[in-house]
């Protein structure tokens, strides 16, 4: 029983996150606010972790598989993916490449430069 | 045969949910013993699904509301990446210029790069908007494309793509590049390749996982605000 409310919880969250998806102008979806939500709930103490945990990390642990009806929708799209299927190709590949490479390189070199400097001066780094 | 074989099984509503734990766990076997990484389980377990489907003329709109209930697990278990977060959240709040600044830098380059290859390509603005969010969380990036002028389901398509190329490179590429640090790894993972990305990056590790589930929400919202500037340039 102990899951069930755990995921209850965790519904809950969901759907203040699809209330204000809806209330609010912005193109920001509902698990956005649900996640923002959330870890609120959890620095605020309205949650104790161990209230949300375990079926969290259990709905973590199955998430690859979650995407299967949606790639498989794939299937329904091959007309209007030839039309585009290099630029298709280049987008998911290469530039999906860059794209990590670029994030990775400047998030290493700020956190390492910051890290120095909040060392240097012993101070903390915000 | 077929005829008989369709209304039977859209009269039944167990058996996409069956189908898609089957071949997901088809894959999870077939890397395991295989050894090869790249075989990811979703990949294959998508391939296996779709030739299934197409072989047996069974249409895709069946089995997508069979198989509902592992679609409707997705908002909860995205919304749930806030507990690694909160687990890390010392970690978060030190470096908060280093993942501000690094996410920042991905949307622009992701954004950027798909705008020079539709310059490049002349490509139609259709086409371009709707590859243009690609690197975002399947919600935010449908939205986008779809308010930009692009095609929602196409979108979703390359984004999902995105995801497994992200979930198969990843390794492979931060090791290369020299990137160590776990939170610029998940950082990178997450930016790049959003939800399926940071599967792998849950494999790499606790740090990873949280970074990765971090950068979906933090590159999301980016691209929402920036794409529609980005989109004025498209040819």
């Amino acid at each position: 029983m102990n899951y069930i409310f755990q995921f209850c919880r965790i519904l809950a969250v969901c759907f203040l996150g699809e209330v204000l998806a809806h209330a609010l102008p912005f193109p920001i979806p509902a698990s956005v606010y649900g996640l923002v939500l959330l870890l609120t709930a959890l620095k605020a103490g309205i949650f104790r972790l161990e209230q949300v945990r375990a079926a969290g990390k259990f709905l973590i642990a199955i998430m690859p598989m979650l995407f299967i009806p949606a790639a498989v929708g794939v299937m329904e799209l091959w007309d209007a993916l030839g039309a585009m299927l290099i630029p298709c190709v280049i987008a998911t590949g290469p530039i999906t490449m860059f794209v990590m490479g670029v994030t990775g390189i400047v998030t290493q070199n700020v956190q390492r430069r910051i890290g120095k400097k909040g060392a240097k001066y012993d101070s903390v780094s915000r | 045969m077929t005829a008989f074989l369709v209304e039977f099984l859209g009269s039944m509503s167990t058996w996409g949910v069956l189908l898609s734990i089957g071949a997901y766990g088809l894959g999870m076997f077939l890397q395991r013993r295989s050894g090869q990484q790249w075989l990811n389980p979703l990949l294959l377990g998508s391939i296996l699904i779709i030739v299934l489907l197409s072989a047996l003329r069974v249409p895709y709109p069946d089995f997508k509301s069979s198989a509902a209930p592992v679609s409707y697990l997705l908002l909860p278990a995205t919304v749930s990446l806030a507990i690694p977060l909160y687990e890390q959240w010392e970690l978060l709040k030190k470096n908060t210029a280093a993942i501000l600044i690094g996410c920042l830098s991905g949307v622009i380059a992701s954004l950027g790069s798909i705008a020079a290859m539709a310059w490049i390509l002349r490509m139609e603005r259709v086409h371009s908007a709707t590859l243009l969010p690609k690197s975002v969380t399947t919600a935010i990036g449908m939205d986008v494309a779809q308010t930009l002028g692009g095609m929602a389901p196409l979108a979703a398509a390359a984004i999902i793509l995105t995801g497994i190329a992200g979930n198969l490179i990843a390794e492979w590429l931060l090791n290369a590049l020299k990137i160590k640090e776990p939170l610029a790894k998940g950082i990178a993972i997450g930016a790049s390749s959003h939800a399926i990305g940071t599967a792998k990056a849950l494999e790499l590790g606790e740090v990873e996982g949280a970074m990765s589930g971090l950068a979906i929400a933090v590159a999301g919202v980016m691209t929402a605000v920036l794409a529609p500037i980005v989109a004025v340039l498209l040819p």
